[in-house]
């Protein structure tokens, strides 16, 4: 079970579904999970609204959408078996009552159910497109969370099997996607060390989304500046250097934005060594949508094969 | 409709929204720092974010929760100093919520109880979107200081950017909730209570009875600082309403971060929020598109010409490059810059619908530059600011 986190904005629905799309065109049984239910995953793998009932969209890979009324409803069914429960008529007060006012059930009846299909083998892997950084360790280690809060009660029994789960390394991991840039590279450090110091549960991989080319190479680096440099003091005029001027200045934002890339990167590169964490770059890729999915499915096969 | 600069000088309340990874925090700094050195103004940013950088480029040892105040000397352009003040703070949920208690606690009996209690540790930590209540709090309380005529407050990276602007009401919902009355109702009273029956039923046999209890004292706490916080709420939904606050949607050009532009564009119309402006971020200028695509053409007709290598080997002679080099690095330049120049245009087709979308729901779309440049300065920031023009 992989959870695939990071900052907003840099990937990681798209990241989630690439990777699922990957497992599954390598004969994995494959879940995709969106916790959020805004959508995004269903547009990502475009395909029809997603439901809490898993749908197979593509040959071995199955997407549903979190709902923790249905988690409940489906707990209750599997767990509680209260008959009462059919005379209840809808969950959703109850699921009010549970979720919002007890912190961590909906964090749980949501992971319970992830762990669920893991544990009964309904799946080779499951793939979540989880909380962004901020909460995912609300999200991922709620079990946890919620066992030091309860004392007794069925809840707390439930706790115990899924934390097992989720902190076996073996079988449950983070996956942490950034673009190269200051505060997704910052945030991706601060959860590695959160996870390390404050939790079990493992780290599968950074992902460095979206790194572009250097726009020159090698020994034409020197080159190139040297001749933006004269563009930009215009210190030998000649219609040649007009010429280059907009064209360059054009350029400047790529290379400067690579420049800083290179930076933070290398501070990504050296975090995730130091952590024993693997560690995958991610060219950018210029499509929309699911043509994004589509392509990055392939780089990953690639790479990964 | 406001125009962005009619905000700035006369707005009290600017509220930035927009998805992750489009710049909003930068924003949000650039234009208060933008103000500050315009106008006569005290203008405070209220950022969730801690980027580094940018308290470095205020030159902040680091952002807390306490609001600390920009030195003019770090505003000062071409040796004019700001016309007002900056001031600067981060918003800590944590530090914020332990104010907010002391604050609407009846008695220092209660606000301890509360402080101390392991679930509101944990209910303002980590469960529940509290940061965007809290967030809501602060700018309510910046504004109504009167130590700032200006507050910009940058939204926190919610998933759905409106949860920040339910907050306060659904802060209101849960006090008047019945789930809330049940809860902190007698535990004797509630057995003989037909209609909470059910809902105990479930829950002692889910949650178990301990729990249960521990969450009753826990609310019925929480329950003594109604009065306090209901009221907040109201005025808080109150001063969004305001004339004088402003809304504002970042956004880049990128698919994703549209879309959600979009939507917060029709959705912050619908509920009745004054939207004035759209920015659109790290747009490439279409003056230097043109200018690329002119000089594009000229490059192709004259890269064979001597005359024309014969002046790249001058400009570059300090580091004696190869006329393989030569060729290579101009080829790269012209083909790289052909690819920016297409995709530049295509940004311009967006970004006309992004127009039309904006003055359809009248608000005024500005422009803001890309450049690949981290801000290091405050005076940076401010050119930054300036920058921002309408499209």
């Amino acid at each position: 079970m992989l959870f695939v986190t990071g900052k907003g904005g840099v990937g990681k629905t798209t990241f989630a579904s690439a990777l699922a799309s990957f497992a599954a065109s390598i004969g994995k049984k494959t879940l995709i999970v969106e916790m959020d239910d805004k959508g995004a995953l269903a547009r990502s793998l475009a395909t029809t609204e997603l439901q809490f009932a898993a749908r197979e969209v593509s040959p071995n890979l199955f997407a549903m959408s979190m709902n923790t009324e249905d988690s409940l409803r489906e707990y209750i069914r599997l767990f509680v078996k209260n008959p009462l429960v059919n005379t209840f008529g809808p969950l959703a007060k109850i699921l009010d009552f549970v979720a919002n006012a007890a912190p961590g059930v909906k964090e749980i009846l949501a992971v319970g159910k992830l762990c669920w299909e893991v544990r009964e083998h309904n799946y080779d892997i499951v793939i979540v497109d989880a909380e962004a950084t901020g909460h995912i360790v609300a999200q991922v280690d709620a079990p946890a969370i919620l066992s030091g809060l309860v004392q007794v009660g069925v809840i707390r029994e439930q706790t115990k099997w899924m934390q097992e789960m989720l902190h076996d390394k073996a079988t449950t991991g983070v996956v942490i996607v950034a673009t190269p840039e200051e505060m997704p590279v910052l945030e991706t450090m601060q959860l590695l060390d959160t996870l390390h110091n404050t939790t079990n549960v493992g780290v599968s991989a950074v992902v460095a989304n979206r790194v572009h080319d250097d726009v020159v190479q090698g020994g034409d680096v020197a080159v190139f500046n040297s001749l933006w440099q004269a563009v930009q003091s215009n210190a030998v005029p000649s219609d040649a250097v007009e010429a280059l001027r907009a064209p360059m200045q054009l350029l400047n934002v790529a290379t400067q934005r690579r420049q800083n890339e290179v930076g933070n990167l290398e501070q990504l590169v050296a975090r995730s060594r130091e952590g024993g964490v693997m560690f995958m770059s991610l060219m950018d890729i210029d499509a929309h949508d699911h043509d994004v999915v589509t392509s990055m499915t392939q780089v990953l096969k690639d790479e990964l094969q | 409709m406001k125009s962005l600069r009619t905000v700035l000088e006369t707005g009290r309340l600017v509220v930035v929204t927009g998805s992750g990874g489009v710049g909003k925090t930068t924003m949000s700094a650039a234009l208060g720092a933008f103000a500050a050195s315009q106008y006569n103004r005290r203008v405070l940013v209220l950022t969730v974010d801690p980027a580094r950088r940018l308290a470095d480029a205020l030159g902040l040892e680091s952002f807390g929760n306490a609001v600390v105040e920009i030195e003019s000397s770090a505003l000062t352009r071409n040796g004019t100093p700001p016309a007002g003040r900056m001031f600067a703070a981060m918003i800590d949920t944590k530090a914020s919520w332990d104010e907010l208690i002391a604050r609407c606690a009846p008695n220092t009996d209660v606000r301890d109880k509360v402080l101390s209690n392991k679930l509101y540790r944990n209910l303002t930590e980590r469960f529940v979107h509290s940061h965007d209540y809290i967030a809501m709090e602060r700018l309510f309380e910046a504004q109504q200081s009167n130590d700032y005529d200006l507050v910009i407050v940058d939204t926190p990276p919610s998933r759905n950017a409106l949860d920040v602007l339910d907050a306060p009401k659904r802060m209101k919902e849960f006090f008047g909730s019945r789930l809330l009355k049940l809860l902190t109702t007698q535990a004797q009273s509630r057995l003989f209570s037909l209609a909470a029956k059910p809902f105990f039923l479930v829950a002692d046999r889910i949650l178990g009875a301990r729990f249960l209890t521990d969450i009753t004292e826990f609310f019925t706490l929480f329950r003594t600082m109604e009065e306090g916080f209901v009221k907040r709420a109201n005025e808080v939904e109150a001063v969004l309403k305001q004339q004088d606050t402003s809304f504002m949607v970042v956004t880049t050009l990128e698919s994703a971060p549209l879309h959600e532009a979009e939507f917060l564009i029709d959705a912050l119309r619908e509920r009745g929020f004054s939207l004035n402006t759209v920015i659109a971020n790290r747009v490439t200028s279409k003056e230097l598109i043109e200018q690329a695509q002119d000089a594009l053409a000229k490059l192709e007709a004259s890269v064979q010409d001597p005359s024309f290598v014969q002046a790249v080997v001058k400009a570059t002679e300090a580091v004696e490059p190869t006329a393989g080099q030569i060729s290579r690095v101009v080829s790269t330049i012209s083909r790289k810059s052909a690819e920016a120049v297409r995709k530049g245009e295509l940004e311009h087709i967006t970004l006309e619908a992004l127009r039309k979308r904006s003055s359809d729901s009248q608000a005024e779309l500005c422009i803001c530059a890309i450049s690949g440049a981290e801000i290091a300065r405050a005076t940076a920031l401010v050119a930054l600011g300036e920058s921002v023009h309408p499209a």
